[in-house]
């Protein structure tokens, strides 16, 4: 880091990456000057991420037209839309699907947050509090779910059982439509919400701790350094906390399809579950369709909220 | 990445690790002997399924000394449905597999994805109605698996005795029947819906009623001129399920309860009436030996005694893929051979008890079977039997599942799901390309 | 005061945190011990009569030993994943961050859209079958690389932000090129995110039942994941057997936690966060 040259290389660099062929001096370049950021890097990524995912999602808009077996396609211009939405379960899959999202990106966020200002705070066993909060992530979203059907059976049920220890009785979690829903997102929130610490904590660690001893000298409470300090310099974790978790509930499947299927009936359906059987189905055409109108509703939502995320911090 | 070869030295590694009784043939990739052909035989997961394969393969590999044949499993239901046409498009089926005859056949595209039989030696010896479910005017593509069942009610005739109660030959009859059984405290109709597939009874084994009451209703179910909402005979199946659900008659436990907690509480007199496919008769002889003779069945009772019958499900059928070739086709085309000779029978009765007749000329069924495949014989004999309408329409959606638990559930009402199924068929007669859709 | 929050709220989050998180994790390994009778009483109770030992012959034996193959076939899986998505999404973060160009808007767009898109399974299948990599393990570490990619290089590129430009500098001088560059010089100073990624990308691979069941259909190929599906129809009687699986298949990604542990946060804390 003593090298002379070192000074002045902010600039340098700037102008070696804007101009294509930059041509100031370069001690020991010799040949001809290159980039040592070389385009070319972006291409092993560039090949896999298009050849298997941005090809077949143009493809999918192709495919969504047609009705296809798989051996040959049949174009068959908007029906496919128009079948989806007729979809009886649609209507249903649409608004568990926000609700879904909805619920479990709050409860993590709001959860996530507390528990990160409680385990980043003078608390005793923080190390192994931090861990157990955590464990629920490491495990298979197909396991959580097998487990929780088991706790949550309503007829001889864990869950269930402890309740009536103390004279409550607990509801058909995953059996009455009226719970089904909300027992998964629970359960999705356990599984989920060390992540949302994990990244809480992270945010919050990296406040300079002058900014709390400023407070404190002011006399500012917990409340007063939450509102003031934490919350505008954490917004960034709170940012990555949102829109991944809204992006995971509004394309969550695995642990609707292993705790319910969607059932009973059609009551948790979430729109990846009804693609999934109208995959299932063979219905590829359909099916496909759905993705693209998932894809849309996805963006939809988050792309403005990044949006504003983002620009949320720029003001700041 | 992982080439092949860095795969199989890790796999070889791990297996050395083994004790030496794991290395079974084909546990990990197959191991070609000199002269011997490896074929591998594809079938559901169900308990009865794998140990008739398996007592099949056995059989067979006696008698061919030259052809190893690997059992392999494949979850059931509308996720094995998916399984079967993604590996049937990419050219993945093995030699061998075991699939439903009827509609469920014909949403494969078997005129270019199987290999036709007509020509086997066999064909002569099956039965013809099990010859238009495994295939069709131009050709048939596969042979019996397993032997005839029937989508019936089971029920304690133990209970029965004691109650003093007859076999319903009428709806009104059953429930009858039904309540007086919940009177006594137990629940007078067993219901699974932790599986969901066992909720379709009500309507799917109400269809020798339907038949009777409509007698071209097949046909023109096919056209597109009649559906489930559309007719009153049709509709009183999931009618009866509503009936059912509203009176109470069901077990406590029916939401989240599996159809083997439905076996116990029938084989334990918990339940008295269980409607399902007989086949998982032969699991109930596993695990409630005793209560077996205790077991009888009764076809789904309509309105009208006097057409009172029962409605029986085709076997499913063993069927080669068109991308199987050279030995193994040969190979392949012995095994079907075999599963659909007399011999072949017995290896499957060996494997698991069956509930019904083989529709192959020839085959006997064990000395002893259980007092319900009595029962399905007599029908049988009487020629009050009708198969199931996948059998005799190519049409079938792949909800009706989800809408029976509804209807059973009490979360939909019987006309409504009636007319949603009618919906989800219709997406399933364009994607066949059927006329009229 | 100070000494009530921090012994009693650390006693009471102790108590609060093993109802809800240890509970259930107690429960699986209660059943996994029971015999099949008494697992099946669904019970959260000590087993009167251990079965541990048969239970995990019997979950081994199962299918022809396929839970082994499993393993083998999960660890190539996640192994190979991650070793790509490490290399090729750090290539992509470095010179994203490092180099300004009318690419990057695009890039970026790339990024967030393999982040939002759900992927499109069928014609990916599609695709898969026509360069002849569908239902080959290859053709699936590959997917599971591009699934991947997307957040990977968002850790990364926000990691390399704190690295000055100066190191890169000095590397140049010394006369090496863009590939020694990289991987002698940055991806070692990169190791605090590159742990955070393994972790959390091998957690997700490891665990991902639904792009195996997709892209590599077929018993040999089981992943780990898929084991528990199957024994779940397989097994519907059989609770030790099936808690005995999820067991055992949860404890390599407790093992990679608990060894990473310290080190997760601190990718994260400069990864994630400032996105």
């Amino acid at each position: 880091m003593t090298d002379p040259v070192a000074t002045d290389s902010p600039a340098r660099a700037a102008r070696a990456a804007s101009a294509p062929r930059p041509g100031g001096p370069g001690r020991g370049r010799g040949r001809r000057r290159r980039s040592p950021y070389p385009t070319w890097f972006y291409l092993p990524a560039a090949v896999v991420f298009g050849v298997l995912f941005v090809l077949p999602t143009f493809a999918s808009f192709w495919f969504s037209l047609t009705r296809w077996t798989l051996f040959d396609s049949e174009f068959i211009g908007l029906d496919n839309f128009r079948l989806f939405f007729d979809e009886p379960q649609l209507v249903t899959g649409l608004r568990n699907t926000v609700v879904y999202a909805v619920l479990t990106s709050g409860a993590k966020v709001v959860l996530g947050m507390l528990l990160a200002l409680f385990l980043t705070s003078q608390v005793a066993a923080r190390g192994y509090l931090r861990s157990v909060v955590f464990f629920p992530v490491l495990v298979s979203t197909i396991g959580v779910g097998i487990t929780f059907q088991v706790l949550m059976d309503p007829f001889g049920g864990f869950i269930n059982e402890a309740l009536a220890a103390v004279g409550i009785e607990g509801p058909g979690w995953l059996t009455d439509p009226r719970w089904a829903l909300y027992s998964v997102a629970l359960v999705d929130v356990w599984k989920g919400v060390g992540l949302a610490t994990l990244i809480f904590i992270a945010g919050i660690v990296t406040i300079p701790r002058e900014y709390f001893e400023a407070a404190r000298v002011d006399g500012a409470g917990p409340l007063k350094n939450f509102l003031h300090i934490t919350l505008p310099l954490a917004r960034g974790a709170t940012a990555t906390v949102i829109t991944l978790s809204l992006i995971g509930g509004l394309r969550s499947f695995e642990l609707i399809w292993a705790m319910t299927r969607g059932g009973p009936g059609f009551t948790s359906d979430v729109i990846a579950s009804v693609i999934y059987k109208q995959y299932q189905a063979g219905f590829y055409g359909l099916s496909t369709a759905g993705n693209v109108v998932l894809f849309l509703l996805v963006t939809a939502i988050v792309l403005p909220l990044t949006w504003l995320l983002n620009r949320r911090e720029v003001e700041l | 990445m992982a080439r092949p070869r860095t795969r199989a030295l890790i796999a070889a590694a791990a297996l050395a690790a083994l004790p030496l009784s794991a290395c079974s043939a084909g546990s990990l990739g197959s191991s070609s002997e000199e002269g011997v052909t490896a074929i591998t035989l594809l079938v559901g997961n169900a308990e009865e399924n794998v140990l008739a394969a398996e007592a099949v393969a056995e059989a067979f590999e006696a008698e061919n000394t030259d052809v190893d044949v690997t059992v392999e499993t494949r979850p059931g239901g509308t996720e094995g449905d998916n399984l079967i046409k993604t590996r049937l498009a990419t050219g993945d089926m093995p030699e061998v597999f075991v699939y439903n005859s009827g509609s469920l056949l014909q949403a494969l595209n078997p005129q270019q994805q199987l290999v036709d039989l007509s020509d086997q030696e066999w064909v002569g010896n099956v039965d013809q109605a099990f010859l238009d479910a495994a295939g069709g005017e131009d050709g048939t593509y596969g042979a019996p698996f397993g032997a005839v069942q029937a989508g019936a009610v089971l029920y304690n005739k133990a209970v029965y005795e004691e109650l003093g109660l007859e076999v319903p030959r009428t709806w009104d009859e059953f429930l009858a029947n039904s309540r007086a059984a919940r009177d006594s405290g137990r629940a007078g109709i067993i219901q699974t819906y932790g599986e969901t597939w066992t909720s379709q009874l009500f309507v799917l084994g109400d269809f020798h009623n339907v038949l009777a009451a409509e007698p071209d209703f097949p046909e023109r179910y096919t056209a597109n001129q009649v559906g489930y909402a559309t007719s009153p005979a049709a509709l009183r199946g999931f009618e009866h399920q509503q009936e059912a659900f509203e009176e109470g008659l069901f077990n406590e436990n029916f939401p989240s309860a599996l159809y083997p907690d439905g076996l116990a509480l029938l084989a334990e007199g918990e339940g008295v009436h269980f409607p399902i496919l007989t086949g998982v008769v032969s699991e109930l002889a596993q695990s409630f030996p005793d209560a077996i003779d205790d077991i009888g069945v009764f076809g789904l009772p309509g309105d009208d005694a006097a057409t009172n019958g029962i409605t029986v499900w085709t076997p499913d059928a063993a069927y080669i893929p068109a991308t199987t070739e050279g030995a193994e086709l040969d190979a392949a085309k012995r095994l079907v051979a075999f599963i659909a000779s007399p011999a072949g029978c017995d290896a499957q009765s060996e494997g698991s008890l069956p509930t019904g007749p083989y529709p192959v000329q020839g085959c006997e069924l064990p000395e002893e079977t259980p007092a319900a495949a009595d029962d399905i014989q007599v029908y049988l004999d009487e020629e009050r039997a009708t198969p199931a309408l996948e059998f005799l329409s190519p049409v079938k959606g792949p909800n009706l599942e989800n809408l029976t638990v509804e209807v059973g559930s009490g979360i939909r009402p019987a006309d409504d799901a009636a007319r949603l199924y009618d919906e989800d068929v219709a997406k399933q007669a364009q994607q066949l390309g059927l006329e009229g859709w | 005061m100070k000494a009530l929050y921090r012994w009693g709220g650390g006693a009471l989050a102790i108590v609060v945190t093993g109802v809800v998180f240890i509970v259930p994790f107690v429960f699986i390994l209660l059943t996994a011990m029971k015999t099949r009778a008494e697992a099946n009483r669904l019970e959260f109770s000590w087993p009167t009569e251990m079965a541990v030992v048969q239970n995990f012959v019997e979950v081994l034996e199962t299918r022809n030993y396929i839970l082994v193959i499993a393993f083998i076939n999960s660890t190539i899986l996640t192994v190979a994943s991650v070793a790509g998505m490490v290399v090729l999404a750090a290539m992509v973060a470095f010179v994203l961050q490092r180099r300004p160009s009318r690419w990057n808007p695009f890039v970026n767009f790339l990024v967030l859209s393999g982040l939002i898109i759900p992927p499109a399974v069928v014609p990916t299948i599609w695709v898969l079958q026509a360069i002849g990599l569908f239902r080959t393990m290859p053709g699936l570490i590959l997917v599971q690389i591009a699934f991947g990619l997307s957040f990977s290089i968002l850790l990364f590129r926000a990691f390399i932000a704190t690295i000055p430009r100066e190191v890169d500098e000095a590397a140049v001088i010394d006369g090496a090129g863009p590939l020694r560059l990289f991987f002698t010089v940055v991806l070692p100073l990169l190791k605090p995110v590159v742990v955070t990624v393994v972790v959390v990308q091998a957690v997700n691979v490891f665990n991902d039942f639904v792009t195996p069941l997709y892209f590599l259909p077929g018993e040999r190929n089981a992943t780990v994941q898929l084991t528990l599906y199957n024994f779940q129809s397989q097994f519907t009687t059989q609770y030790n057997l099936l808690f005995m699986n999820i067991l055992l298949i949860t404890i390599p990604m407790l093992l990679l936690y608990v060894f990473f542990n310290r080190q997760i946060v601190g990718g994260m804390t400069s990864g994630a966060v400032k996105g």
